[in-house]
């Protein structure tokens, strides 16, 4: 048998690096999209539980009449990041412009995720006043440029528990 | 010692001044977990290693911003905010900052 020649070694070489491409994006978009649809749903149950428990970005809410028995720094955290899929995605939108959807559902499933966390941390208060978030790239990309490492969401607010 | 984000504590009247206090911390993530959070990066979702990870280093930048205001004699800490700055490739610096108070 002949040996191959230069350029069928170089063709072959350009199919598995196709091959690769492809089942990135293939593993990416199923697992990403399954994941995400799952965690939406948990999202939303979670968010009907503590619908008794406000978090306002008010300062002064409370009225003062209303004796306060207890109050607590509460915070939550999520770090996330992009699946393959969704970064080709967005790679593609940086040529023509445009909200770029991919990236976010994942900030927005974040946000809400780490606001979750910190009601979580309040406990049986009342209300959680003065609600900051803040976002911050963190990770290997994080100092690159177009890039998009990891990303930290962190919620955070005072906690008031009222005498009853 | 009560912590809050509001200029005051809710219920409570405030007696002294001590001015403002703040803990930092700048942590890098270790081999182990990037290793998993870059195999994480071709599903997506969230890095649970990374989570728990800054969430005890911002623990650390509270307590010793907590430990500041006990030597000062205050006994609450009003307006705390955090800061997260990443200051190299791989490692972020958190910081938190308030001031502390008296209250009786």
């Amino acid at each position: 048998m002949a040996q191959p020649s230069g350029s069928n070694r170089g063709k072959e070489a350009h199919m598995e690096q196709l091959i690769t491409f492809v089942v990135l994006i293939a593993i990416g978009y199923f697992a990403g999209t399954a994941a995400e649809s799952r965690h939406y749903r948990s999202i939303r149950e979670r968010e009907r539980q503590f619908l008794n428990l406000p978090a306002v970005t008010a300062r002064n809410f409370l009225d003062d009449r209303e004796e306060v028995a207890g109050t607590m720094l509460v915070y939550g955290n999520v770090v996330v990041s992009l699946d393959y899929f969704k970064r080709i995605l967005a790679g593609l939108r940086n040529i023509f412009g445009g909200e770029v959807k991919s990236y976010l559902t994942l900030i927005d499933r974040a946000r809400r995720e780490a606001v979750l966390r910190a009601k979580k941390m309040a406990g049986n208060a009342d209300i959680i006043l003065n609600l900051r978030i803040e976002t911050s790239s963190i990770g290997q990309n994080a100092n690159r440029k177009n890039a998009v490492g990891s990303i930290e969401v962190l919620a955070y607010g005072t906690a008031v528990t009222l005498k009853k | 010692m009560i912590l809050t984000n509001v200029e005051t504590v809710p219920g409570k009247r405030i007696a002294e001044h001590f001015g403002v206090v703040s803990g930092s911390t700048v942590r890098a993530k270790h081999v182990g977990r990037d290793i998993m959070a870059s195999f994480k990066n071709i599903i997506g979702g969230e890095l649970k290693g990374y989570t728990e990870l800054l969430n005890d280093s911002r623990k650390q930048a509270t307590d010793r911003m907590m430990e500041q205001a006990r030597q000062l004699g205050a006994n609450a800490i009003l307006n705390v905010r955090f800061a997260t700055s990443s200051v190299a490739q791989g490692a972020s610096e958190l910081f938190v900052y308030g001031t502390a108070v008296r209250v009786e």
